[in-house]
């Protein structure tokens, strides 16, 4: 982390390396290496199968684990009845390992793991691995879509009442605000992400570099900065929260056009 | 920017592995451990949704028992009511009844004391007129020497009885 001259570089936390000497693994051409970030996935992955799995005790009087993932699967059930309607059901599995994988994944990046030498990292903030997810999104809006609606789902870019001369403009419009989509999902959930961990990692570049100044103005720079921290992890933790759902309720939006049309 | 100078390098490696985390919780996870967390919920609402209904039916039910045994209660307490005014009445009767067959065998008694007393009155006064007229004899013929029938004696001695 902290480079050479007293130096903190903001954006060595997202250096991607491969670990236990995996770098050499090849699938074809494409090297498969087992990277810290694809450490992270399972990891993630991990948590969240012991997570669901305390709450699968069935129980008619639930405890507090199958209480709180009741309220998960719950939750997005209740994010699909509103913004797809009763089509939308077959798709709480798929939302809820997005919204949950991509949760974890936030969640985790935040703990607080330098401080025993440990070097978290989030995924979440690589458009490599955000871009799959939303291109998977959209992916399965074309493939429900066309499916559903065969060459009717091209009137989703048509809204309803348009005047016939304006037909081609909006259609053009239409279509280059759907292929964005899946830019612009990718990318809204990594460069929040991002944000967030540089600013962090710039603050406390700013306590370090303020501590080694000596006496005089550092100190008060580093106090200052350790405060405003502080707010900003727990900013950051409602952040991983927020875009997660955001994540989930876009992907539930983009579903709803395709099963729904408009 | 690690995110884009390590693109090329990694690209593939961030692909694969997240498509395959990735489906591994879809399909272990989402498929198969999510459906079954949401039957519970599911089981969970039907049951809370039955026992609603059943206490509701126990309630109407028990509704309808209080007022069948309302209806019963009135129905018995007026029958107990009728009853007892017939008791009463019938009670009434036999004692007025009673009285009048008392009344009846005290007039009989007290006809028939008076007869006896009229009988024995009689007799005492035909005996008195018997007395009378033999001592009425007896006297005449002490004093007068004259020697009366018993039937004449008994005539005056009638006539002087019932002239006093």
């Amino acid at each position: 982390m902290a480079a050479e001259a007293g130096k903190v570089d903001p954006m060595h936390q997202f250096t991607i390396e491969p670990m236990f000497g995996t770098d050499g693994w090849q699938i074809g051409q494409y090297n498969i290496a087992f990277t810290n970030s694809a450490m992270w996935m399972v990891i993630a992955a991990f948590a969240l199968l012991i997570f669901v799995a305390g709450g699968l005790k069935r129980e008619l009087v639930p405890g507090r684990w199958q209480m709180a993932v009741e309220s998960f699967t719950g939750f997005i059930d209740g994010l699909l009845a509103t913004n797809v309607g009763p089509a939308g059901r077959k798709y709480i599995p798929y939302m809820f390992s997005l919204f949950m994988f991509i949760l974890f994944a936030n969640i985790l990046g935040m703990l607080p793991l330098g401080i025993i030498g440990l070097h978290p990292f989030t995924f979440t903030s690589h458009f490599s691995a955000t871009g799959v997810l939303s291109v998977m999104a959209f992916a399965i809006v074309l493939l429900v879509g066309f499916a559903k609606h065969k060459l009717h789902f091209f009137s989703l870019f048509v809204p309803h009442g348009t005047p016939l001369v304006m037909i081609p403009l909006i259609f053009v419009i239409e279509l280059v605000s759907f292929l964005v989509r899946p830019f612009s999902l990718g990318l809204r959930l990594f460069v929040a992400m991002m944000a967030g961990h540089v600013l962090l990692e710039v603050l406390s570049g700013f306590v370090i570099n303020g501590l080694n100044a000596g006496i005089g103005i550092g100190p008060v720079v580093s106090v200052l900065s350790f405060i405003l921290m502080v707010a900003i992890v727990a900013l950051e933790l409602l952040v991983a929260g927020i875009q997660a759902y955001v994540f989930a309720l876009l992907t539930s939006l983009y579903l709803n056009d395709a099963e729904n049309l408009h | 920017m690690p995110q884009i100078a390590q693109l090329s390098a990694t690209y593939a490696s961030q692909i694969f592995w997240i498509l395959l985390v990735f489906g591994f919780i879809f399909f272990v996870i989402g498929r198969g451990m999510v459906p079954k967390v949401m039957a519970t919920v599911e089981a969970r609402d039907k049951q809370i949704a039955q026992d609603l209904a059943a206490a509701e039916t126990a309630r109407k039910a028990a509704d309808a028992e209080e007022e069948a045994w309302r209806k019963r209660e009135s129905a018995n307490r007026a029958e107990s009511q009728a009853i007892i005014a017939k008791a009463k009445v019938e009670a009434a009767k036999e004692a007025e009844s009673r009285l009048a067959e008392v009344n009846a065998g005290l007039g009989a008694r007290i006809a028939e004391a008076e007869a006896r007393i009229a009988a024995s009155r009689d007799s005492a006064m035909g005996e008195i007129e018997a007395v009378a007229a033999e001592a009425a004899e007896q006297i005449v013929s002490r004093i007068a020497g004259i020697s009366v029938d018993q039937a004449s004696a008994r005539k005056a001695v009638q006539a002087e009885l019932t002239g006093a």
